[in-house]
């Protein structure tokens, strides 16, 4: 028998054990609390144990399970939340009450709902691992397909007909080449740490239309695409994340809560339960599944939770979706994993943090893409990480670490979170790497006029950012005329189209069109004014009209549905112009 | 199961190790008796084989390696909780210290918690009213939140948590149970009586439980501190259905009181020499404010800690900023003004108010004045700086009324004194003062509400009464 002989928080040691492998699942002591192997060698086994081990004694068993730490995947995940050990809320709710103890061990998806399952093959087919074999509801919004697990493929011996199944009912028999049978029910098992297989990668080319203008319009993210956002507390990280999350174009979300506050989660379910997706008219959550590992849950899950994640988004890619993984926050992992080192008392290298941090931050990143299936659909991981830098400082080893791996970079910036200027990226500092990859995209499907006016939106940006610089110095009163008016156009791209009220009904989200008929209004006010001040009319003449902050105040006043109100626009902008003397 | 061992293996800071043991637990009690019938607590940290290492919260002195007995209590600390605790004071380990006796204990409780499930969780909505116009207008409070207040040596931190206190009414006023516990950890006695008295004015020490481990006391005994204090509040908010406010002083000395344990253990430190895991310890007591579906209390926390040098990027206030749903800063600058609170307004922050305010909480102008004040606060800052380089008779006209705006802004909505305001009279204020802009400087609002408060002849009224000269300015500028 295998007996835990030391104790250090979440670490627990082994002497003298043959019988384990690495990254294996056990179970430890008494209460059979969660572990993975982490290292093996002649004297020790170390292992980590992803719940609290207070009142674990020495002596107590650890019970090997010959396999890594899986997820269980198949219907029932979707409008779900888990811990990182994918472990259902709901449930132990259920069943211990408001607090989460030790040792509980509830199957992660329901075993007695029954779902309406119709078959894709019939019997003589011959199936192959990741193939689909019959599709589920899962939820009014997601059809659920069935994949053939790994390791299974052969010949269809025995076909259930199309009707209300519960997940472990065997629904298929399959005879392979050495007439073994195997069963399937829906459900299939994989572990965390390892990447489902594809055929093949795609190049990126489709974004992932946020709704937000500062990213769509400046720093876009490619449906299988990868985004970093660091930022101070109170930046807006999590809110950015929950924009995402309840209006981009993907089909399926998986929000990961790793480390952070347990009221954000309680929110996240509650507002995505009432929220509609005005795409559907159907409530987000219905496409949505919930990770949650807050900051006093048991640290080792939380490092746990981010694969979590991300191998239930390969799963639903595998399916041939567009998954978007949000993950708040990838420091708290980082943590997680250096704590945890620590406790190993492996050598350190910068700041704490283990000398494998870089190689941890890639793979997880690499687990994006937009892929070719096994079933030959096509189908996309998007992930888009928090980083909670320490001192909001960008030069700490996460957030560097992360930008090597992630193209794209949206920035936020204490000093605009202080004015309220949210959504907060910083435009000098942010990029996406996408934008070439998308070009074609955008020129077809918004039009050849889109790409151009970014263009400019971030010229006049750009000067702004030079003319500040003399402004700090010497005051706005003696730049010339069209350099004010310079600076008076890019407070309204600033203030009027940048910044986005997550709180405005109409502002919360808005689609392409409107962004790009914002974008054309603000450069024709640009270009009309410039023709007014060659005209030798003064700048101050121009204020006095109120055209700018009415150019402003569209985002709020033009409804999405209505963007006929446009035309409006023009003529104001005529008329106030044409009046001044 | 009590188990006695005599004698040590090894006294290292305010660590002692014990060989040969079997049978105990990790981060089980222990109980240390010295030879002379001294008796110190102690809780096991680290097991190895049958290695003990075991952290004393009085400190080690006068042990030695033989004059020690230590007997295992079997489980993990836990205190004896009642609704008997209020009115009561304790010490750092939650022991009574008030001469009273002992305290009727209807529960034995853990004081490390577990986590609440998130399932179990209300989303925090109802704001507290605390009478003080940058927090209820600005920073709103809510039932249930954690919200800290960033302050720095000197500055009034404790006044603002006593006024807050004193004044907080719960905005729905049913018949609600209300209660204190007051945690100090590493404060001089000065402050804790100071808290005292002030309880005692307000006429609510009844309701109070007082939980001290002062600067004085065995500092590693501070690590519990907050814990029992937490126990103790969520007993009375989730068993007893009390709406709790636990005021948590001075997390900065908590900090460092885990440091030193932490060193003595040889842990590899992150920034600062603080342990690697200062961020899920210190969520570990943050977490524990909330409201769940089961009960009808709250946890409400206002933990003060003062930021090491003023800076708000030491790892202390960074870490509890990340965690907390928000913060309270104080300013320096505006204390030195004579401004009380002297809040500064720009990096403060309430994350829960966006739900808690508008129609059916406060008033439903209230988030467009919120975010249209701190916007043109934000511009303030900037007229200033430029002001400072060119000086403030070449600014633009605009400018001008900004600084103009900000000064009256500091010095009536700001600065109240121990004043109680009442949210309509905040957030009237507030529009008063935004009227002193030009109106088309007002591009965080729209039309519609700026059409029912903006009105620049009653401001120019208001504030000419006291402010003559800034007004004169104002009109000979002309708008
Ligand atoms: N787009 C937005 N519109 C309006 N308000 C916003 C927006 N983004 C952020 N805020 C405000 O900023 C606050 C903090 O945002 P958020 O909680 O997302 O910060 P964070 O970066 O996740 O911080 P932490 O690292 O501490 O979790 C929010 O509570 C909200 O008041
Ligand atoms: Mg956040």
């Amino acid at each position: 028998m295998n007996k835990v002989y030391s104790i250090n928080g979440p670490v627990v040691k082994v002497k003298n054990a043959t019988d384990f492998t690495v990254m294996e699942m056990v179970y430890v002591g008494k209460d059979k609390l969660l572990g993975e192997v982490i290292s093996i060698s002649e004297d020790f086994t170390v292992i980590q144990v992803y719940e609290s081990t207070v009142g674990l004694m020495p002596g107590e068993e650890i019970i090997a399970t010959g396999e890594p730490i899986s997820v269980t995947l198949g219907p029932g995940i979707l409008t779900n939340i888990f811990d990182g050990i994918q472990r259902p809320l709901n449930k132990i709710y259920d069943i211990e009450g408001s607090f989460i103890k030790a040792g509980t061990s509830v199957p992660p998806l329901d075993q007695e709902k029954e779902w309406d399952v119709s078959f894709k093959i019939s019997v003589g087919d011959n199936v192959e691992f990741g193939q689909i074999f019959a599709e589920v509801e899962e939820t009014t919004l997601v059809n659920h397909r069935l994949l053939v697990p790994k390791g299974i493929s052969g010949k269809v011996k025995e076909v259930k007909s199309d009707g209300k199944y519960k997940i472990e009912d065997i629904l298929v028999k399959v005879e392979d080449k050495y007439n073994n049978i195997h069963e399937l029910n829906m459900i299939q098992r994989w572990p965390i740490k390892k990447p489902r297989p594809i055929k093949n990668r795609l190049p990126l080319s489709i974004p992932l239309v946020t709704g937000q203008r500062v990213i769509d319009t400046l720093f876009p993210i490619a449906k299988g695409g990868t985004a970093g956002v660091p930022g101070g507390f109170g930046t807006g990280k999590t809110m950015m994340q929950h924009q995402i999350a309840k209006w981009c174009d993907a089909d399926i979300i998986v929000y990961i809560g790793c480390g952070e506050r347990g009221n954000e989660m309680t929110q996240t379910l509650d507002e995505f339960s009432e929220l509609i997706d005005p795409k559907s008219n159907k409530p987000l959550i219905e496409r949505t599944v919930l990770i949650a590992n807050t900051s006093n849950m048991p640290v080792a899950a939380r490092e746990a939770s981010i694969y979590t994640g991300v191998t239930i988004a390969e799963y639903y890619r595998d399916m041939g979706y567009h998954v978007a993984v949000m993950a708040d926050s990838t420091s708290r992992w980082a943590e997680a994993l250096r704590e945890i080192s620590g406790r190993l008392e492996e050598m350190p290298a910068e700041e704490g943090f283990p000398a494998y941090l870089p190689s941890r931050i890639a793979q997880f990143y690499e687990r994006a893409g937009y892929i070719n299936t096994l079933n030959d659909n096509n189908g996309s991981v998007s992930i888009i990480g928090a980083i909670s830098p320490q001192g909001a400082d960008f030069s700490e080893p996460v957030t560097q670490n992360t930008k090597r791996f992630v193209r794209c970079f949206w920035a936020l910036d204490k000093e605009l979170a202080y004015s309220r200027h949210y959504a907060a990226i910083n435009w000098t500092l942010s990029y996406s790497e996408y934008i070439n990859d998308l070009s074609k995209w955008y020129n077809k499907q918004v039009g050849v006029e889109f790409l151009d006016a970014r263009q400019k939106f971030i010229k006049i940006l750009a000067e702004e950012n030079k003319l500040m610089e003399i402004v700090k110095l010497i005051g706005k009163d003696v730049l010339p005329d069209y350099q004010k008016l310079t600076l008076e156009i890019a407070r309204v791209i600033r203030v009027g189209y940048l910044q986005q009220n997550a709180f405005h009904k109409e502002d919360t989200f808005v689609p392409l069109d409107k962004q790009l008929m914002m974008m054309n209004l603000i450069l024709y006010l640009q270009k009309e004014a410039n023709r007014v001040l060659k005209q030798g009319k003064a700048f101050s003449l121009l204020t006095k009209t109120n055209i700018f902050d009415k150019v402003i105040k569209v985002k709020y006043d033009i409804p999405n549905d209505q963007l006929v109100l446009f035309d409006n626009y023009y003529k104001m902008i005529d008329e106030a112009l044409h009046a001044i003397k | 199961m009590n188990l006695q061992y005599i004698g040590l293996k090894e006294i290292n800071g305010p660590l002692i190790f014990l060989e040969n043991v079997k049978g105990i637990s990790f981060e089980e009690m222990v109980e240390i008796k010295l030879d002379n019938g001294q008796t110190r607590h102690g809780r096991v940290v680290e097991i190895n084989g049958d290695l003990v290492a075991i952290l004393v919260f009085e400190g080690t002195q006068d042990l030695s390696l033989k004059n020690t007995t230590i007997k295992f209590s079997g489980h993990a600390m836990k205190i004896g909780m009642s609704e008997n605790v209020l009115g009561r004071v304790f010490s750092g380990l939650g022991e009574p210290i008030d001469n009273l006796g002992p305290v009727y204990v209807d529960k034995y409780l853990d004081i490390n918690g577990s986590a609440l499930n998130p399932v179990a969780r209300i989303y925090p909505r109802n704001y507290i009213n605390t009478g003080i116009s940058s927090i209820d207008g600005l920073t709103t409070l809510i039932r249930g939140q954690k919200l800290p207040i960033f302050s720095g040596s000197g500055m009034p931190h404790n006044d603002l948590a006593v006024q807050i206190v004193k004044q907080a009414k719960l905005s729905d006023e049913k018949d609600e149970k209300f209660a204190i516990v007051f945690a100090a950890m590493g404060v001089t006695n000065d402050v804790a009586n100071y808290f005292k008295k002030s309880f005692e004015e307000a006429g609510v020490l009844d309701k109070v439980a007082m939980y001290l481990n002062l600067a004085d006391d065995p500092i590693i005994e501070r690590i519990l501190t907050p814990r029992c204090a937490l126990t103790a509040a969520e007993y009375l908010a989730y068993e007893k259905d009390f709406h709790v406010l636990v005021v948590m002083t001075d997390m900065t000395a908590y900090c460092e009181a885990l440091r030193e344990f932490s060193s003595s253990k040889g842990e590899i430190p992150g920034r600062k020499g603080y342990p690697g895991y200062l961020y899920s310890d210190l969520a570990s007591l943050f977490e524990r404010a909330g409201i769940v579906k089961d009960a009808d209390g709250s946890v409400t926390q206002i933990p003060i800690l003062s930021m090491p040098n003023d800076d708000i990027t030491h790892p202390i206030p960074d870490l509890t900023g990340y965690i907390t749903e928000g913060q309270i800063v104080l300013d320096r600058e505006l204390h030195q003004k004579g401004i009380y609170p002297p809040i500064g307004v720009l990096p403060s922050l309430s994350r829960l108010m966006k739900d808690g305010i508008g129609s059916g909480y406060t008033r439903d102008d209230h988030q467009p004045l919120t975010n249209q004040l701190f916007a043109s606060y934000a511009r303030v800052m900037d007229a200033r700086s430029l002001a400072s380089v060119i000086g403030e008779d070449e600014l633009s006209l605009v400018d001008k009324k900004y600084v103009s705006f900000g000064e009256l802004f500091e010095e009536h909505f700001i600065s109240q004194g121990h004043k109680n305001r009442s949210i309509t009279d905040t957030l009237d204020l507030g529009w008063k003062l935004l009227s002193i802009l030009p109106k088309d400087e007002l591009d965080r609002t729209d039309e519609m509400v700026l059409d029912r408060f903006y009105d620049q002849q009653e401001a120019i009224h208001y504030f000419n009464i006291k402010d003559k000269t800034i007004i004169r300015e104002l009109k000979k500028e002309g708008n």
